[in-house]
């Protein structure tokens, strides 16, 4: 179904959890919101779900205005965090909670526990429907808090960080498989997450929320490709941020006003003294240090007092270097205030990288 | 010192420390024993001159039976109706739902602040007035006000070891408060509701001070038998009470370390 937002406002005491969020989630679309702790994406969440009643603002499903039904009338599945499965009951019973609510007959409710078993893949565990959830891994366990959610067929799916308490290799498994789930059943899905490269990957639709905002909403190649504020440039990908300005010829003169934001991967390291390349920006710069990722190597180059990072298919040695970026693949965001923090948040900034950068 | 002459000091240490830890524990205890047995034992013999089972037996028949079937019944009915009463208030004030949940809360422990001679003293003069002196319902009463202590503060704890999350999970999928409640809340609970009904149970069984102050003399518990039966010097009767009065308590604190966790004790006084 269709979910409407409009100006949603929340606070938690003295908090903005949400400052007037405005969005549709498309019907049948997985959306994922995505951004830092505390921007507000879990209360969003919370609000669909109807276990938060926003301060402002309304919520609409399919066009009806449902801001002030309680949560068991909005037909919308939750799952959650740490999955919240009921410790005292089987599995079995936990995935037909919600079937026996609506009061089916007993084997309508065993057939479409085994179905929601099936499509989260578990129906080939021998002896699942009897097993308590301390039982299982992580992974099956997640598998049951999905299927308890799609098991009532909702016409809403919420999902609130639901791979984050497993480890690398099941949580690429579980995404690729819930992308899958969620094509098949064509359940309006919203997903929240922080995690930048899951939302990406994962999302029809990608929204980017900071400080209780959507800052930017589209389709995630057309918001990592352009983002709208320096601050969707830093969050998504491995994002350089380069104090200074671009002079004529390409030049990039560091200067205190000015930023310059480009991508890793978008950077070339050509040897000291090239020609600049036609269409780029360029600076000289030291390479002093390059670490192998896998897919690519990283060199660390220091321009200035800033290390900007570049990704390439070949290890560089350390030393003098030229660095050039295609002009297209420099986000410009001069003239926009609130680019004026960035160079304040520099440290922050390069916190994020930093978690990027373990993440890939 | 030598490593082997530091390992004797050791064991002669912790020897003598658990000779101290067995004289202090287990010889009351046995002189209990010995005194329950003692037909006759007259000053200044180091034994009894005569030992059997007479006083058990009288045990068995009369007075102290019926004092020990009064106490367990009034403790049933004590645990029950602090149960009935504490479960809601500790279910809200657990999920912060209660208005003023902490002057609730604080409410509940403030008997055990004061001495509590006194308050029960206060209390019997208005159970006079009431004509609840004698009764059992005014003994039950008495002993609720300590047994809703131990009741409130369990429960708290046991409902707040109980995740929100579990709770949305229901009421996501479409189930009631109440049906949420009973289906999942209560059921996680209950380790600590039945933690809370032994405490409460055994606060009642052992009381004595409100007890003798608004139950005597009608309404006689194994305690209160116990005080009058050593006050007439029948120091054999009053033994083999303070048995019988172990007993339930022994078995029923092993229960209760099954089911209590150190997080229930650890809540006790937190708001």
């Amino acid at each position: 179904m269709e979910v409407r937002v409009e100006k949603l406002e929340k606070r938690f005491g003295r908090v903005a959890a949400l400052a007037g969020v405005t969005h549709t989630f498309p019907k049948g679309a997985l959306t994922a919101v995505v951004g830092p702790s505390g921007c507000g994406k879990t209360t969003l969440l919370r609000v669909l779900a109807g276990f938060v009643r926003p301060d402002q603002g309304r919520v609409w499903m399919d066009g009806r205005d449902v801001t002030d039904f309680p949560p068991q009338a909005r037909d919308c599945a939750l799952v959650f965090q740490n999955y919240a499965l009921w410790p005292h009951m089987t599995v079995f019973d936990n995935v037909a909670f919600g079937l026996r609510l609506r009061r089916l007959p007993s084997h309508e409710v065993r057939d479409r526990v085994r179905e929601a078993l099936a499509l989260v893949e578990l129906d080939r565990v021998p002896g699942i429907e009897s097993r308590r959830p301390r039982e299982l891994s992580g992974g099956q366990q997640q598998r049951v808090a999905l299927a308890r959610a799609i098991a009532v067929r909702p016409r809403l799916l919420l999902l609130d960080e639901p791979l984050s308490n497993l480890d690398a290799k099941v949580r690429h498994r579980v995404r690729v498989e819930i992308r899958a789930l969620q094509r098949r059943t064509g359940i309006t899905t919203v997903y929240v997450t922080h995690d930048q490269e899951e939302a990406l990957s994962i999302a029809d639709v990608l929204v980017v929320m900071e400080g209780g905002r959507v800052v930017q909403a589209g389709r995630p190649e057309d918001v990592y490709a352009r983002p709208r504020d320096p601050f969707v440039a830093e969050f998504l990908g491995s994002t350089n941020v380069l104090p200074g300005t671009v002079a004529e010829g390409g030049r990039i003169q560091p200067r205190e006003r000015g930023r310059l934001l480009f991508r890793a991967e978008d950077v070339a390291l050509l040897p000291a003294g090239s020609p600049p390349p036609a269409g780029a920006v360029w600076t000289p710069g030291e390479v002093v240090d390059c670490l192998f990722l896998g897919a690519v190597y990283r060199a660390y180059v220091r321009v200035g007092d800033t290390m900007v990072m570049a990704d390439g298919r070949e290890p560089v040695r350390p030393g003098q270097v030229l660095l050039a970026v295609p002009k297209s693949r420099v986000m410009d965001f001069s003239g926009d205030e609130a680019g004026a923090d960035l160079i304040e948040s520099a440290a922050a900034g390069e916190d994020r990288r930093t978690r990027t950068r373990t993440r890939t | 010192m030598s490593v082997a002459g530091r390992s004797l000091l050791a064991v002669t240490l912790r020897a003598a420390l658990g000779t101290l830890v067995l004289v202090v524990i287990l010889g009351p205890l046995l002189s209990l024993v010995v005194w329950s047995l003692a037909e006759r034992w007259h000053w200044p013999a180091p034994f009894p001159q005569q030992l059997g089972l007479k006083y058990w037996l009288r045990m068995l028949q009369g007075d102290p039976l019926r004092a020990l079937t009064r106490g367990v019944t009034i403790a049933t009915i004590t645990t029950v109706l602090a149960l009935v009463a504490a479960l809601p208030v500790s279910y809200l004030a657990a999920r912060r739902r209660l208005p003023a949940g902490a002057a609730v809360l604080t409410l509940f422990v403030l008997p055990q602040a004061f001495p509590q001679l006194p308050v029960f003293a206060s209390a019997t003069v208005l159970f006079y007035r009431w004509n609840l002196a004698g009764t059992v319902p005014g003994v039950v009463l008495i002993h609720l006000v300590g047994g809703l202590v131990y009741a409130v503060w369990t429960l708290t704890a046991a409902f707040r070891a109980v995740g929100p999350e579990l709770e949305e999970a229901a009421l996501n999928l479409g189930a009631s408060a109440t049906r949420t409640f009973f289906r999942i809340a209560l059921p996680l609970a209950l380790p600590g509701v039945a933690a809370s009904a032994i405490l409460v149970f055994l606060h009642s069984l052992d009381e004595f001070n409100g007890t003798l102050l608004v139950g005597a003399p009608y309404v006689t518990t194994l305690p209160v038998y116990m005080y009058t039966a050593s006050l007439g010097y029948e120091l054999q009767i009053a033994s083999v009470t303070a048995l019988i009065l172990m007993a339930p308590g022994v078995v029923l604190l092993l229960l209760l370390e099954r089911f209590l966790r150190a997080e229930y004790l650890a809540f006790f006084g937190h708001l």
